[in-house]
């Protein structure tokens, strides 16, 4: 039986080293890609995920199993997250209006490489990247907060008690956190909305 | 939708109370994915039984919810775990505040060696102990040295003039003349 997050580490805590590197590989994919979404850049959300989990394992020493695992884990991410999109926002003021503009790294991160292979009907691919690119876009605009939101909710699946305690907020303020994004979420992505509302 | 937000609770055409559009927006994303309680969800659609705004709206978003689940995950590079673990391992062994007392190696060494030595010098029989006897003549001394000691420190003593010296080079000298 595997053991839960809570107990790999409070042996960490007692000093096993293994239960760390579990931990790890549990939680490496959802975090990189959590915090992927949130900077759209693959090395920095790497160098961020690292970041959390060396911070997870500096406090071993203190851990106190008081909320749950997950909660502490994506409240450090988020932390990090909001600070270095911030930090971000800040460097990118400083940068001359006349730079050339440059594509996105994200476009290229998820990779399209062996379109042929993959995709026989090319056509039908490239509509599929249209609208992914669309809805990169969209999460893109949303402000940070929201897009934590959403992101932890959508794609973590937790729940809104933990979501909220991530955040710093009420459930209810998360609820309506959450209306708002979904609200311009729905602006944003009008033009598929419309196509697939019947779902 | 908004333009009924104001109102927590409506009254329906058959008098009862009904959900207003302003509690939707707090309840309908749990609607939409499914995490309402069967009380909430049942109170739910009863709203929407009701109001093409509002079940327009939920259609809206379980789109957008369908949308999200386009796009792809990325994988973590194969550095990234050889990077994490570089770094845990870079990370200075933690010391608790009562390790300080904790005695090193070779302090440690150092303590047993002296406290062996202190048990090993204890245990030895004293060379230079005395015998009975010895210890009987110093017995039978101690009078004497008690009256040398009342004697030196005889005031009255000190009054005496003290003894004239002969000096010893004229003495000498009154010799070897004679």
């Amino acid at each position: 039986m595997a053991r839960s997050d809570v107990q790999l580490m409070l042996d960490v805590k007692a000093g096993d080293e293994q239960s760390f590197a579990l931990l790890l590989h549990r939680y490496r994919s959802p975090l990189v890609n959590f915090l992927y979404r949130m900077v759209r850049n693959r090395e920095q959300a790497e160098d961020l995920a690292q970041e959390v989990f060396l911070r997870v394992y500096r406090a071993r020493e203190d851990y106190v199993p008081s909320a749950k695992f997950t909660t502490w884990l994506f409240r450090i991410a988020t932390n990090l997250a909001l600070n270095s999109v911030r930090d971000n926002r800040y460097q990118r003021m400083e940068i001359s209006l006349d730079a050339p503009v440059t594509t996105d790294a994200e476009d290229g991160d998820e990779k399209t490489m062996d379109v042929a292979e993959k995709h026989p009907n090319i056509e039908q691919h490239l509509v599929e990247e249209t609208q992914r690119k669309m809805i990169r876009r969209a999460i893109e605009k949303l402000p940070e907060k929201q897009r934590a939101a959403v992101l932890l909710h959508k794609y973590q699946e937790l729940d809104y008690g933990e979501i909220s305690k991530i955040l710093g907020c009420s459930e209810s303020a998360l609820k309506s956190l959450l209306f708002r994004a979904y609200e311009m979420l729905r602006v944003e992505l009008a033009p598929l909305v419309a196509s697939g509302k019947q779902m | 939708m908004r333009g009924a937000a104001d109102k927590e609770v409506e009254v329906g055409q058959e008098g009862k109370e009904v959900m207003s559009c302003g509690r939707m927006e707090e309840k309908i994303m749990g609607y939409v994915d499914g995490r309402l309680k069967e009380g909430e969800r049942l109170e739910m659609e009863k709203h929407l039984g009701t109001c093409a705004a509002c079940q327009l709206r939920v259609n809206e978003f379980r789109a957008v919810n369908v949308l999200l689940d386009e796009l792809p995950m990325i994988e973590p590079s194969a550095a990234f775990d050889v990077r994490v673990r570089a770094r845990v391992a870079a990370e200075p062994a933690k010391q608790s505040w009562w390790a300080w007392f904790a005695p090193s190696a070779r302090v440690a060494f150092a303590a047993s060696m002296l406290v062996l030595a202190m048990v090993w010098i204890g245990s030895r029989t004293p060379e230079t102990a005395l015998n009975a006897s010895e210890v009987e003549k110093i017995n039978q001394n101690l009078p004497v040295l008690e009256n040398f000691d009342v004697l030196s420190n005889f005031a009255p003593l000190t009054d005496l003039p003290q003894p004239v010296q002969a000096d010893e080079g004229n003495s000498t000298n009154q010799n070897q003349q004679m």
